[in-house]
């Protein structure tokens, strides 16, 4: 078992070598960096939609329960949204989700594709297939993925303005008036950071684990689930050292 | 020309191909035969790189293929065309996006040109017009003549077909085969087939390789097949009662 990590880790780095090794043809490569763009961007957006704006309510609901009978101002209310939506939830929440749509849908393709013998075809016209069906998804995954996480968090903050200003918990002016307090633009890059190394990591995880599949459909739903699995270990790791470092 | 020396191929605890020495000629097609199950696919994958022999080396012409680096191992790929058992369609690809991959790919052609080269090879294994279908709306046979279009899409120096005939009717069958035939000749390349379709061996087997539990049993050609006291090809070829009747006739009136 303990040797088997470092089998995995040095397997994974080779793989990742040769993923950003020079393209055939700069053109296919773009193709289909455009393609799995969109397929993880616009794919992504409702259900990133979706959650962030019941993460922001639900933060943005319970702050103002905590605060409620203390002597701290209710405008904090605001403050308090925006900083842990941007430091914490935004990022990690949002690839966490992703990292079971986007993760498990790159692991089954690629699975599938070796499967297939798709992957032992390719290699024999000439195409260094680690490339091909990786290198794309990477790029597309660190420019995308921190958009959504950028888009989550501007409908995480609303939500939690709906939640807490709709019941009348405080008024509007308020709420505005603690997200412009204490303001501290290196958060939103703390938050970009995250997004961009979350990225990296589920889109790696989740093609190599698709790519050295073997046998059949039971292995490729074991594999799909592995790139889910430690994704999110991954990240969660990865956040807890990301802040360790950045907040230092 | 290709050329297999000693090789050994194990997975695990069992040897599949216990040391074989095969040369496949330039412009020929050279038929490895043999049962299911013999190692004929996994023979095919060595010659192609897709698997490293246990022990062994193969030769393309003198480069051991076995001991160069990937770009060079690339390099050679590029002149290989592959037709796979399972066809091995990309089946989100319609049949021209399939067989035009390996030229969006590899060469700078315009899209008209790509096109007249993908209707030109749809138009040799007779599926023209066949183009925006996609591999599960056409038949195991049509999947299997798309297979071989992609595969010759490049103009490859070397073409493996593994079992391009199974599952095709006789006169498909044949048209196939005359088609890879055609093609060798024409380009003077290096063809390997591997089949167990006696149709095949006879009408194309320039050079017949039989493969038995990992072993080559018997080398020789279409000619020689009819008339040979090898036990092992009279008990794979020789099987069915009307093929020992040919083979009777055969060795009584030898022209
Ligand atoms: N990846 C693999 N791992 C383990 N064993 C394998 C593998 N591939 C093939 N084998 C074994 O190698 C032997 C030869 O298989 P191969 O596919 O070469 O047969 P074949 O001659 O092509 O048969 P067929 O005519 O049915 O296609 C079989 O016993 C098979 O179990
Ligand atoms: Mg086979």
């Amino acid at each position: 078992m303990g040797l088997n990590i470092f089998y995995h880790f040095g397997r994974y780095l080779l793989l990742l070598k040769s993923a950003f090794a020079k393209p055939e043809k700069f053109s296919m490569y773009w193709k289909e960096t455009i393609r799995q763009m969109y397929d993880i961007g616009v794919g992504s957006l409702i259900i990133v939609f979706i959650i962030s704006i019941f993460i922001g309510a639900v933060s943005a609901v319970q702050y103002s329960y905590q605060l409620s009978d203390s002597f701290i101002p209710k405008y904090y209310i605001g403050y308090i949204v925006r900083d842990s939506t941007i430091i914490e939830l935004a990022p990690t929440i949002t690839c966490l989700v992703l990292a079971g749509k986007v993760g498990s849908n790159i692991a089954a393709e690629i699975g599938g594709m070796r499967q297939k013998e798709h992957i032992d075809a390719m290699e024999i016209m000439g195409v260094n297939t680690a490339g091909y069906l990786i290198m794309p998804k990477i790029i597309a995954a660190i420019t995308m993925i921190p958009v959504l996480v950028c888009i989550a968090a501007f409908v995480s903050i609303s939500g939690g303005y709906m939640a807490v200003v709709i019941p009348k918990l405080l008024t509007g002016e308020e709420f505005i008036y603690g997200l412009h307090s204490f303001y501290v633009p290196y958060n939103v890059f703390m938050m970009f950071v995250k997004a961009f190394v979350f990225a990296f990591i589920l889109t790696t995880v989740s093609c190599y684990q698709g790519y050295y599949v073997k046998g059949g459909s039971v292995e490729l739903g074991v594999a799909s689930t592995q790139a889910v699995v430690y994704s999110d270990i991954l990240i969660l790791l990865a956040d807890y050292f990301i802040a360790m470092i950045l907040t230092f | 020309m290709i050329r297999t020396e000693d090789i050994i191929k194990s997975f695990g605890e069992t040897e599949v191909l216990k040391g074989i020495s095969i040369t496949f000629e330039t412009g020929k097609t050279n038929l490895i035969i043999g049962s299911s199950g013999a190692g004929k696919t996994v023979l095919l994958k060595l010659l192609v790189g897709l698997f490293k022999p246990t022990a062994g080396k193969v030769w393309y012409d003198d480069i051991d293929f076995c001991n160069i680096g990937k770009k060079q191992a690339r390099e050679i790929r590029m002149d290989v065309g592959m037709l796979f058992q399972g066809n091995a369609l990309f089946d989100s690809m319609s049949v021209e996006e399939n067989i035009a991959f390996p030229l969006d790919m590899f060469t700078n052609k315009t899209k008209a040109e790509k096109l007249a080269r993908v209707n030109y090879c749809l138009e040799r294994v007779n599926l023209d017009g066949q183009n925006s279908k996609f591999p599960s709306e056409i038949s195991g046979g049509m999947q299997k003549r798309v297979g071989i279009a992609r595969a010759i899409v490049l103009e490859p120096k070397y073409l493996f077909c593994d079992e391009p005939n199974s599952g095709l009717d006789p006169k498909t069958s044949m048209v196939i085969d005359e088609l890879i035939q055609d093609i060798t000749y024409e380009n003077n390349i290096t063809t390997v087939i591997n089949t167990h379709d006696m149709n095949s061996v006879m009408e194309i087997g320039d050079n017949i390789a039989l493969l038995h539990f990992g072993k080559l049993a018997w080398q020789g050609n279409k000619s020689e097949v009819l008339t040979s006291e090898n036990d092992t090809l009279k008990g794979f070829i020789f099987a069915s009662p009307f093929l020992q009747k040919l083979r009777q006739t055969a060795i009584e009136n030898p022209k």
